[in-house]
């Protein structure tokens, strides 16, 4: 069993340009940052490995991060320019029972994450889902399509800080 | 001349009496045998998780029931242990053991549905009926409680709504005498039916590495023969202080992971909530339920992922906060949702009438799926 | 008899036919239809341990007339891409399937419909336009699930009538005839000579007989519960698979004809069986008539033992439906082919061969 140290010398000894750095400074919940377009290779490492053997993603999350500047756009509404929107994936080994929480973020502009979906295949939905809900594009995805929403929902993506609800959708009036 | 043939595409539409709420099965079939099994899924999505972007942390909670709705208490259960971990409270004793006792008894009640159901999609009408008049009883209990039947805004973060009715523990020891037989009356009529095993044994069939790769938790990964349960491996509550064992699938009517391996471990499930209660009655101490309830939840910065053992699988919470009262993010893993994602997988080869058998297996609830 | 009455009264041959009938149908089968309705509700209600319908007359009695009034002014909808003529002659069909079987089967010893020589066969030919109806239906209705339904059911009938023909040739092979009124008057005297306990006669044949006979009664009552899409066979209109099957799109009077023709189905293979293997009209342990010197009071008598084992079959077939779940169709068939007609053979031979010594 592994503490978040020690996972993160031996990432660091192996992979060492792809991963970023460790962020202890917040309470509960230490995490590895990584670059976005190599989180697979990093994540087949911790899943085969045999001192690691992270068989199990425990759950993968997209997050706007809302970092960016706040500016006042053509009809008036608030939109984010710049900033990051991030991918948590929280990994867990059913061997030796140690956890790790990984980040990548990438640009608000054109968010790109390489996918982790045909390393473990729980990634298949969850990744659908941060695509729908927040609009990361995820390279190499089996089957990248919207779940929750409607397949033509064309306003964009919901989950996101400077969302507006569109008018009419198919005619039918949205806000209500 | 060869004959152009082309594979059937069947919908299981949104309507449906055995897709367990609002999904879209869409079927590939060749003949009776099944090429593809496509879930479409978002008729029931309500954005939960943008609205509790808008609300307060303690206004949360009755969107919280909403989602699984037929385990609304450990909706609640998941979501109060999370903020309580990002605030680092605890909770007073007695707020633990009648959050335990609370929750199992759902997990009963969630239980009697998924048998009942899972009859009656198999076509065995009576054992449904047996089964939702045992949770009528359990459903009274809760209603004593809290007022409500379905959906309680019981659990708040830092203790409860509402202490216990005076006459909760005995009615709650009574309730637990009279249950224990009416299992073995299940068993008889639908258990160790040869019908029901003939439609079930060797159905399904999930090995546990795929299980593991796919994110199964809960009852359905227990089937496949691995013993895992976060009551036990990550503990929450008070859990670490009863004893209790956890159902493992052994293939006893056909191979490890069947379809009959899944619903015999809730069978064996309910038994083992039975004796958590009991222990818990007993074990109960005095005090106040509503002294650690803080008056303003204002978390500092930071993120958390707590997770508890719903009866579908493991319930996860990841709650970021930015030190505002509202959180910056919620994100809700809901064991439905990723069982879903197992359909495909489970359903190549078998017949259209094993569908039925195979998603009634897995138990899930619409709510959950779609948040 | 019936006819011959008639004939008096109204001095022409095809109303007093016509009259005799339709006799069965209205005064019977319509009457038990709709009791058969009422009582499936309460048998079903009573097992899973809730009442059933108690509101309308005495514990909901009337509730089958509150059915039919409903189904009567129901809207008949018609989906716009069906084959209309198929549609429309559906449910006439499966419902002439059901009720045209009751004219060979005798009520009492002075009452049967037409007292063919190949009564057994007849009924036997005249279920086989139920078959068509399905198909017809399930073609019809534009409709996978309709048409998989029919399909399935279409399968299912035909498979299993096989070993009821089986056994129906086994009893032939006793009894020596196809007629059902002289196959009932064989049976008469106590319930020792009914043919589930070796038929009349005495000796060591009659003793032999009885196991193979339980045999066959078992073999018929399974594949005529199949025949009728009873569960655990009913597979064609499975509600959690197939919503409805094949009568998913019909509506209003037309489904009544379906819902009226299954529960008079129900009661002819009970009928047919009590007949086979029960001794038809006859009553176990004497009759009230001769105890008194009643002579009319006989065939009355023999009416109330038909019905009595129509019933009690007719309620066994419900008590299954409520406990048993529903076979898959491979299961279904396998049953019938790999275990269903194998020992109906062998149960064949070893009866021709007990009838020899």
């Amino acid at each position: 069993m592994k503490n978040i140290q020690e996972i993160f010398s031996i990432l660091k000894e192996k992979l060492g340009d792809f991963v970023l750095e460790l962020t202890s400074s917040q309470p509960f919940e230490p995490f590895i940052t990584i670059s976005p377009l190599k989180i697979n290779e990093v994540c087949l490492f911790l899943r085969d490995n045999e001192d690691l053997k992270f068989d199990s993603l425990v759950c993968l999350s997209g997050v706007d991060d809302a970092n960016g500047k706040t500016i006042k756009d053509e009809n008036g509404d608030n939109k984010i320019e710049g900033g990051t929107l991030s991918v948590y994936y929280h990994l867990e080994s059913t061997k030796f029972r140690h956890k790790v929480v990984l980040k990548v973020s990438a640009a608000r502009e054109n968010p790109e994450v390489s996918s982790v979906a045909l390393i473990w295949h729980h990634a298949d939905w969850h990744e659908r889902e941060a695509y729908d809900l927040v609009g990361i594009n995820f390279l190499n995805h089996p089957d990248l399509r919207r779940i929750l929403m409607p397949y033509d929902w064309e306003a964009g993506h919901p989950l996101r800080k400077d969302y507006k609800n569109p008018e009419f959708y198919q005619g039918m009036k949205v806000p209500y | 001349m060869a004959f152009k043939t082309e594979h059937m595409t069947l919908n299981m539409g949104p309507q449906h009496p055995s897709t367990h709420g609002v999904l879209r099965l869409e079927l590939e079939l060749e003949g009776e045998i099944i090429k593809a099994v496509k879930p479409h899924i978002g008729y029931l999505h309500r954005c939960f998780e943008k609205h509790a972007e808008a609300m307060t942390y303690p206004q949360v909670i009755p969107y919280t029931d909403r989602m699984d709705y037929l385990s609304s208490i450990y909706n609640e259960f998941g979501y109060a242990v999370a903020v309580e971990k990002l605030l680092g409270i605890q909770v007073p004793e007695r707020v633990e053991y009648i959050r335990v006792i609370m929750g199992e008894l759902q997990r009963i009640a969630s239980h009697l549905v998924a048998i009942g159901t899972y009859g009656l999609d198999i076509g065995a009408f009576t054992p449904f009926l047996f089964c939702f008049i045992d949770r009528e009883k359990i459903l009274s209990l809760f209603e004593m409680t809290c007022g409500a039947r379905l959906l309680y805004n019981y659990i708040w973060v830092g203790g409860l709504s509402h202490d216990l009715h005076p006459d909760f523990i005995r009615s709650a020891k009574e309730f637990v005498t009279y249950f224990r037989p009416k299992v073995k009356d299940l068993n008889n009529l639908l258990t160790y039916n040869k019908i029901f095993i003939d439609r079930t044994a060797n159905v399904g069939i999930l090995p546990l590495e795929t299980a593991i790769n796919y994110g199964i938790s809960g009852p359905n990964l227990r089937a496949s023969g691995f013993e895992w349960d976060i009551r036990k491996d990550d503990t929450y509550s008070v859990y670490n202080k009863f004893n209790f064992d956890i159902p493992v699938g052994k293939g006893l009517q056909g191979t490890v992971g069947d379809c009959w391996d899944r619903y015999y471990v809730r069978i064996l499930e309910i038994e083992e909530s039975l004796k958590i209660i009991e222990q818990a009655l007993k074990q109960i101490p005095e005090g106040d339920v509503t002294s650690a309830i803080p008056k303003r939840i204002k978390p500092p910065v930071g993120q958390v992922y707590s997770r508890v053992e719903n009866p579908r699988g493991e319930l996860g919470y990841f709650i970021i906060s930015n030190g505002t009262p509202n959180p910056f993010r919620v994100k809700v893993k809901g064991p439905s949702f990723v069982h879903l994602g197992i359909m495909n997988e489970l359903c190549k080869g078998h017949m259209v009438a094993d569908v039925i058998a195979i998603l009634g297996s897995i138990d899930i609830v619409l709510g959950e799926v779609d948040r | 008899m019936i006819y011959d009455f008639f004939y008096k009264l109204f001095g022409s041959d095809i109303i007093a036919a016509l009259i005799q009938s339709l006799l069965p149908l209205f005064i019977f089968i319509l009457p038990y239809a709709l009791f058969a309705v009422w009582w499936e509700r309460k048998v079903s209600a009573h097992m899973q341990d809730r009442l059933g319908p108690m509101r309308v007359g005495w514990h909901g009695a009337l509730q089958p007339i509150a059915d039919i009034f409903k189904l009567f002014q129901k809207e008949d909808i018609i989906a716009s891409d069906t084959d209309k003529f198929f549609f429309n002659i559906a449910p006439v069909l499966v419902f002439v399937g059901s009720y045209a079987a009751f004219a060979a089967i005798p009520f009492s010893s002075v009452f049967i419909g037409s007292n063919l020589d190949l009564g057994v066969f007849f009924i036997v030919a005249v279920s086989g336009f139920s078959v068509a109806g399905i198909l017809m239906a399930g073609w019809s209705s534009n409709n996978k699930y309709s048409l998989l339904g029919a399909v399935r059911s279409v399968a299912q009938i035909i498979s299993y009538e096989i070993p009821t023909i089986i056994i129906i040739i086994t009893i032939v092979m006793v009894t020596g005839t196809l007629n059902l009124n002289t196959l009932s008057e064989m049976q008469s005297g106590h319930f020792w000579n009914w043919m589930i306990f070796g038929g009349p006669g005495s000796g060591v044949t009659k003793f032999m007989l009885i196991p193979f006979m339980i045999i066959g009664f078992g073999i018929i009552y399974i594949s005529t519960l199949a025949e009728v899409n009873r569960t655990p066979f009913d597979i064609p209109e499975a509600e959690s698979e197939l919503v409805a099957g094949y009568h998913t799109e019909y509506s209003g009077m037309k489904f009544a004809m379906f819902f009226l023709a299954e529960y008079a189905n129900m009661f002819a293979v009970s009928a047919l069986v009590a007949a086979l293997f029960f001794g038809g009209y006859q009553s176990p342990c004497g009759y009230l008539g001769n105890l008194f010197g009643l002579k009319w009071l006989i065939p009355i008598e023999q009416l109330f033992w038909f019905t009595a084992k129509g019933l009690f079959f007719v309620f066994v077939q419900m008590w299954l439906r409520w406990t048993l779940p529903r076979l898959r169709v491979d299961q279904l068939m396998n049953t019938c082919w790999k275990y269903l007609i194998p020992l109906a053979f062998v149960n064949l031979i070893i009866i021709g061969l007990i009838t020899l010594i």
